[in-house]
């Protein structure tokens, strides 16, 4: 017999349930489980792992009889671009520690690039206001602890 | 009549707390931001609450939970603004008022529209106050016997019915619970010390982030979703509006879809795990059935705007019962007034209410004149939102990004929590396309660490015995009613109704 997937959405779902449960379970494996009188830090997430292997399971069984969608594509330019902003933001404001300024100015300048309908002018406008507003709220209005720029 | 010689000096000493001319400037503060909120699309209350818990910290705990609440109702009423001139629910409670307020305002009936869900809202903000000062207290008292089992259960039935009033598949709304449940155990284990799920990141031992949970999965995820949609055109439906005062017919027909509405939604409201969305989407179902001509609706029926606008009203009022009172957060919005709680150093719970009145009843006076204080912010100022309206998403979102940002840096200043969000954000963009329904999962994640204690408080009392959950007659009840919701639940005749419901009915 062959199976055909009818939803890969909910087979897709189900598998990923499947997934975080077997994390689930192998790595409670390394805690004590106690007993059900006395629970130790294993005990919970083991069942709860083992529930949600059983739960994707049948979300997955199940895409193979009830009709269901396909999976629409995904939007990779927002995800890099949102996504580089993210990070720069962290790399810059923590791990290099160059002041706020500037890391504001990153966030904002890379998530502009994630419209479909970017402009470079636009964007500079919005960075240098937005630059200027955040800084006026959250360093100068709340006082937030962090240094403009990396010479204090 | 003890009761009400009980009430009144309560009262008074809520309202003493709230009129002081500081808490009046956060109450204002919290509805001002919250209706900009409601407007703008693409953000709703909870990551809008998440972003800005952290400035929060530094407020005294009364002012920073009125102006949080004030965020939270004010950002009901923006959204039905949106929802009605142009046809963008500005969050999802406001989704059903888009059928028939956007109706109205192509009649050119925009006003009596917008004012009619003003009225309706503070309508039932006002009874939802008075709820939550009368029950609120025999609450609380009933809350104080509650043991180790009844909390469980009761954290069983507001997750269960988190799973049944989401919508999509239960099934996967019911893993999601769990998956819930599991982030919210990461962190070290309050009994054994034991760091669990950290991977070896010593910035995990303390929990994933509340902050960081919420704005990935309900900001992150959300932008990039809106910004796969395109551009979306907005059909400004705004000429002068004009005659903002209903006229008399208006004022027959919405009383009742009012009164109606109030109710459903303090129910909803009071329910751990609904709330605003579910109780508007009921109320405009129940309108559509009792109304004489049911054929009007879709076509510009005021009820259609009155019922359902003071639905999510009274539903976001009433949501503080369960939080303020059992210290058990119904929905996640909830769960982050209460982590505003805990971060000012009050144990949520139902002593808050003896232990800090002011606090309590504060909140209460204070939710009474933030929802005054929007009818005068909504209507005279109606201008000044639509013009909001104008702002392309192509610039609102990296303003977004850039608040999310400095949000959730300011939790613990470290760069963990950055990459914490992106992560999640990857992950509910996945949910997203899965169609895996977020909500659920970030109550659980609330409940998950309290859930495993009350759990193992309660099998440590009865010794290992199970039964202990169905021989206590509290705890008992609370697991035949979540039982009694599943049934009910699956049987196909509802499960169609609740599909048709909780389907987006505009197509937004």
């Amino acid at each position: 017999m062959q199976l055909k997937i009818k939803s890969q959405e909910d087979f897709w779902a189900g598998l990923m349930f499947i997934g975080f449960g077997l994390l689930a379970v192998i790595v409670a494996r390394d805690y004590p489980m106690g007993g059900a009188m006395r629970m130790g830090p294993g005990y919970f997430p083991t069942y709860l792992g083992v529930i949600m292997i059983v739960m994707g399971a049948i979300i997955s069984f199940r895409s193979t009889i009830v009709q269901g969608e396909k999976i629409r594509a995904f939007g990779w330019r927002g995800l890099f671009f949102l996504s580089l902003a993210f990070a720069t933001y962290g790399f810059l404001i923590d791990t290099l520690d160059v002041g706020f300024i500037l890391s504001i100015g990153a966030v904002v300048l890379l998530s502009t690039l994630a419209s479909r309908e970017f402009h470079w002018v636009e964007s500079l406008w919005l960075t240098a206001v937005l630059i200027l507003g955040t800084t006026a709220v959250f360093i100068w209005g709340l006082e937030m602890p962090y240094p403009l720029f990396w010479w204090r | 009549m003890e009761t009400l010689a009980e009430w009144f000096p309560n009262l008074s000493l809520g309202f003493a707390t709230a009129v002081t001319p500081i808490n009046l400037l956060y109450c204002f503060l919290g509805v001002f931001v919250g209706t900009l909120i409601g407007v703008l699309p693409g953000i709703g209350p909870l990551a809008a609450i998440a972003m800005l818990l952290p400035i929060t910290f530094n407020l005294p705990p009364v002012g920073a939970l009125i102006m949080l609440a004030g965020i939270y109702y004010g950002a009901q009423y923006g959204g039905s603004t949106t929802a009605i001139l142009v046809k963008l629910p500005g969050e999802s409670a406001s989704v059903v008022t888009c059928i028939d307020g956007y109706e109205m305002a192509k009649q050119g009936r925009a006003g009596p529209a917008l004012a009619v869900a003003a009225l309706g809202s503070f309508f039932a903000g006002t009874v939802g106050t008075i709820l939550i000062a009368t029950a609120g207290p025999p609450i609380a008292e009933m809350a104080l016997k509650f043991g180790a089992p009844e909390y469980f259960s009761l954290m069983v039935m507001g997750l269960i019915a988190s799973a049944v009033l989401a919508h999509g598949s239960l099934l996967k709304a019911l893993a999601m619970i769990v998956l819930g449940l599991l982030f919210g155990i990461v962190g070290t284990d309050v009994n054994s010390g034991m760091s669990r799920f950290a991977f070896g990141v010593s910035g995990l031992t303390d929990g994933i982030s509340f902050v960081v949970i919420a704005m990935g999965l309900f900001g992150f995820a959300e932008i990039v979703n809106n910004l796969e949609a395109g551009g979306t055109k907005r059909d400004l439906l705004f000429q002068k509006i004009k005659n903002i005062w209903p006229t008399k017919e208006d004022f027959k027909r919405s009383w009742a879809p009012a009164m109606r509405g109030t109710a459903i939604g303090a129910f909803f409201g009071t329910l751990p795990g609904a709330g605003p969305t579910i109780a508007a989407f009921s109320t405009y179902a129940l309108e559509k059935k009792v109304a004489k001509d049911p054929s009007r609706f879709g076509k510009g029926a005021i009820e259609g705007v009155a019922g359902p606008e003071s639905a999510n009203n009274a539903a976001a009022q009433c949501a503080f019962i369960p939080t303020l009172t059992l210290g058990i957060p119904g929905s996640g919005t909830m769960a982050l007034m209460l982590g505003a709680l805990t971060i000012q150093g009050i144990a949520p719970g139902p002593q808050v209410m003896t232990q800090r009145p002011e606090l309590f009843w504060g909140l209460i006076a204070s939710m009474w004149i933030g929802n005054g204080m929007l009818v005068l912010l909504n209507l005279p100022l109606i201008g000044l939102w639509v013009k909001l309206l104008t702002v392309p998403y192509r610039m609102l979102f990296p303003a977004i990004m850039c608040f999310m940002a400095i949000g959730v840096f300011s939790v613990n200043n470290q760069a963990l929590d950055i990459y914490m969000t992106l992560m999640f954000g990857f992950l509910g963009y996945i949910f997203v396309k899965l169609k895996c329904e977020p909500a659920p999962l970030i109550l659980a994640f609330v409940l998950g660490p309290l859930m495993e204690e009350n759990l193992r408080r309660a099998l440590l009392i009865s010794r290992g015995d199970p039964t202990v959950f169905i021989t206590r007659p509290i705890s008992a009840g609370f697991l035949i009613a979540t039982a009694l919701f599943l049934v009910v639940m699956l049987a196909p005749a509802i499960r169609k109704k609740r599909d048709q419901m909780t389907e987006d009915p505009v197509g937004a």
